[in-house]
């Protein structure tokens, strides 16, 4: 067994590990990047970048024998043609469910920076004073106020094109030029801005994709194909942002399949001497020492790797002496909202395929509103026109149904409300013994479902928006709720949260695990709300202030 | 996450659809043995993909050569050449259409297709003195084929009707089918079986015209030729546009991928 020695080592090279690397190496760091899976290199890897439809055997659907050989995957659509590649195998990485819970993995450089959403919102003091004003759960141990500067800071490197608003519950950002709203959406944002009281506001989405080049990336050429990977580099990715920077400094060193077994534990110093690695290829063993480690693994994987570790000293494993390692698992709840049909707009259209729609901010429960739940929800949606797969389902065939097929339909608008999910130490992640994966690590258990509150809250999240399109003028409009099981949001949040006291949380308020303080964890399990705005900016923003803690602690010679 | 890119661009009713199909099994198997099969069935995908761009000159699954020229003329009837653009034959629609129902359809599904390509065969005899749809002319054919339309949809708005009243269906659009059901009927050409809509329940297999008509549709607006010459299609537009004019007739642009 060899042994290498770095000032720090990052586990996970995802958006929160592509920015731990990054802020490290900047500051004069050696760094080791280590990636569980295969690496894609920007550009060159994105085979599918640039293909049409008609280049994919089965147009991007889904076979018989992709779907038996992803029994998790299929329940959702990250099966599919174009980039199944880029989602973790479930047969190698299995887990157990207790309850249903879809868990949706990048094991690759890069992460889920590749495929994500890229939606991009700032979280504000209605979101971290939430819990200590309910009585749920714990305290965050920080403000906007600490992390404000730092979202700044991410932004400007990130390249996030949005609005500004001045709206207290979703502060304002260092934004490039907003992507516009199309003229369907600009109709009934006009509309809503006269009703409820200016409370309900359509607003362009904020969106990690350039509308300005940045060092090193064009601005976003509105092909709508982001999650093949962006050949101009047009959005945020591990590979297009952070890692070319961490790369600049001639201090990083990236390793791809490098599974981390263990964070090894000094138990008489109290601190992490560095981890165990497993090849992923031969299962070849190698440790690597650091002075500090960030965990940056994701929300679960993060988690996993503490309870594996130190377990010599705690039985629940590394951050377990607080009872909450493994507690609190969230989501974002959704798949509910509403949709209708838009008049007047027949001699309009539009050109490019912008990759974002419009947002609605949240405004329930603001203000002295007391609604029978807790906490609220935004919207994601957009205006279009409508396209031949409409026509499938009406009467026709022969050469004027074809023609007519090919031109744009109706318009059309909808929303997906996306609503926070209240914390609960009774949902949770635990270690099966009785099952391993492909590397022979007993695997994840998982015991989670949301409440009552989720529940009620979904009644507005499907009324609240057939009421808001009737009032702006939609016409046949419908709810629809399809049904959700935590961890389709792929916001999944928790099981290491941070805290002001060990014995109620894993990490302090700079993301230390209290028992071992080298040890940053500043991945999605960190968080101890989930609030109702996507979180990975707020990854972003809370592991560059990690990194900036922790890089002054280190000169202090306090780790 | 990618959920709201996709929510965001796919057209509301395919989400709807997608929703529906997306709902599986929650067992996890594990074994190699599973992984092997699984491979061996990708291999056997890959051939047949390849066979289905060859068009069709080879046999796709249990189609043959001629299965797939008579799927061809069935595609081309519905979506025929026009002024605006050539047809689904063109398009080498047919064996696309062969390929997803071997590769996408599970065996029920594949039954109802099958025995739908004869029992379209036999109502062309029927009509037509004799006449198969590959002897039938065009005119004979797109006559044929409107009345089969018609009694596919009525045949499916009953059976999204039934779906909804079991409780099994969950959109809005399958209880507006319930209420417009009967003007279907009306509609429905002399000849087609309507009588049978009513025994519809929400366990019906659906109607193997619908199959035909939406692969047909799905492999012909997503060929090179649906996107570029029945549509517009731009690989890289490098600016949005929020709102341009629009005059009747134009183009869709179609999506990327």
């Amino acid at each position: 067994m060899q042994s290498v020695e770095y000032d720090a080592i990052v586990v996970g090279s995802g958006i929160s590990g592509g920015w731990a690397a990054k802020e490290l190496t900047e500051k004069g760091l050696r760094v080791l990047l280590l990636e569980r899976g295969k690496n894609i290199e920007h550009i060159k890897d994105y085979v599918n970048a640039t293909k049409g439809p008609w280049d994919y055997p089965h147009r991007g659907g889904r076979t018989k024998a992709m779907e038996a050989a992803y029994p998790v995957l299929k329940r959702d659509y990250p099966l599919n043609e174009k980039n199944l590649d880029w989602w973790a195998n479930d047969q190698e990485s299995p887990y157990t469910e207790v309850k249903r819970f879809d868990w949706y993995r990048g094991y690759h450089v890069g992460g889920r920076s590749l495929m994500w959403g890229r939606q991009s919102y700032r979280w504000s003091d209605l979101d971290f004073e939430a819990n200590a004003k309910d009585g749920i759960a714990i305290d965050w141990p920080i403000r906007y106020a600490d992390i404000a500067s730092w979202y700044d800071h991410v932004e400007k490197h990130a390249g996030i094109s949005g609005s500004l608003e001045k709206m207290p519950q979703l502060p304002d950002g260092q934004f490039q030029p907003a992507m516009p709203l199309n003229c369907g959406e600009e109709l009934v944002a006009g509309r809503l801005t006269k009703l409820f009281d200016g409370k309900r506001r359509i607003i362009p989405g904020r969106t990690a994709n350039a509308t300005q080049a940045l060092p090193g990336r064009n601005a976003c050429q509105y092909r709508d194909a982001c999650w093949l990977g962006c050949p101009f580099g047009g959005y945020f990715s591990t590979q297009s942002s952070t890692l070319p920077a961490a790369m600049k400094t001639g201090k990083l060193t990236l390793k791809p399949w490098a599974i981390v077994s263990e964070v090894l534990y000094d138990k008489n110093a109290k601190r992490a001497t560095g981890v165990r690695v497993m090849d992923g290829l031969n299962n070849q063993v190698t440790d690597y020492k650091a002075k500090i480690i960030f965990l940056c693994a994701s929300t679960l994987n993060s988690t996993w790797l503490l309870m594996r570790s130190a377990t010599d000293v705690w039985p629940g494993g590394l951050g377990s002496s607080s009872g909450e390692l493994g507690h609190n698992l969230m989501d974002h709840h959704f798949r509910v909202g509403a949709h209708g049909d838009l008049d007047g707009l027949e001699d309009k259209y539009y050109f490019g395929r912008r990759p974002t729609g419009f947002y609605i901010p949240r405004y329930r429960n603001l203000s002295g509103e007391k609604r029978p739940y807790l906490r609220g929800f935004g919207y994601q949606g957009s205006a279009s026109r409508e396209n031949w797969s409409s026509a499938v389902a009406e009467l026709g065939v022969g050469g004027a149904f074809k023609d007519k097929a090919a031109q744009p339909g109706r318009w059309g608008i909808g929303a997906t409300a996306f609503g926070e999910m209240l914390p609960n130490h009774k949902n949770m992640v635990s270690i099966d013994e009785t099952k391993k994966d492909k590397w022979g690590m007993p695997v994840l258990k998982f015991d989670c479902a949301t409440g009552e509150n989720e529940r009620l809250m979904r009644k507005d999240m499907a009324a609240d928006m057939a009421e808001t399109l009737e009032a702006c003028g939609v016409k046949n409009v419908e709810t629809y709720d399809n049904e959700y099981f935590p961890g389709m949001g792929i916001h999944e949040m928790g099981t290491a949260r941070m805290g002001k006291d060990p014995k109620t949380s894993v990490l302090n308020s700079h993301n230390q695990v209290w028992d071992a303080p080298n040890v940053f964890v500043t991945d999605g399990s960190c968080m101890v709300s989930t609030a109702c705005p996507n979180p990975s900016l707020t990854y972003m923003a809370l592991t560059a202030r990690a990194a900036d803690f922790a890089v002054n602690e280190l000169n202090r010679r306090t780790l | 996450m990618t959920n709201d890119e996709i929510i965001n661009r796919i057209n509301r009713r395919e989400a709807i659809q997608r929703v529906t199909a997306m709902l599986g099994g929650l067992t996890l198997i594990g074994g190699s043995s599973l992984i092997t099969a699984c491979e061996k069935a990708q291999e056997r995908a890959a051939d047949t993909a390849k066979a289905a761009a060859a068009g069709p000159q080879q046999p796709i699954g249990e189609f043959s050569v001629p299965d797939i020229a008579y799927l061809d003329e069935i595609a081309d009837t519905i979506l025929p050449t026009t002024k605006a653009s050539p047809g689904a034959k063109a398009a080498k629609t047919g064996a696309f259409m062969a390929l997803m129902v071997t590769d996408t359809y599970d065996p029920n599904d594949q039954k109802v297709f099958r025995a739908g390509m004869q029992t379209l065969d036999e109502a062309s005899k029927k009509a037509n003195n004799g006449a198969g749809f590959m002897a039938a002319t065009p005119e004979q054919r797109l006559t044929l084929l409107e009345g089969i339309d018609k009694e596919a949809k009525a045949h499916m708005d009953a059976r999204d009707a039934a779906k909804k009243a079991k409780g099994k269906g969950t959109t809005e659009a399958e209880k507006k089918a319930a209420k417009v059901l009967p003007d279907q009927r009306k509609e429905a050409a002399p000849g087609a079986d309507v009588g049978a809509a009513s025994a519809i329940t929400a366990d019906t297999p659906p109607h193997y015209f619908r199959q035909m008509k939406e692969l047909a549709m799905l492999g012909f607006f997503t060929s090179e030729i649906g996107c570029k010459q029945a549509m517009r299609y731009a690989e890289s537009p490098g600016r949005f546009d929020p709102c341009v004019p629009y005059t009747p007739g134009e183009k869709a642009w179609a999506p990327h991928a």
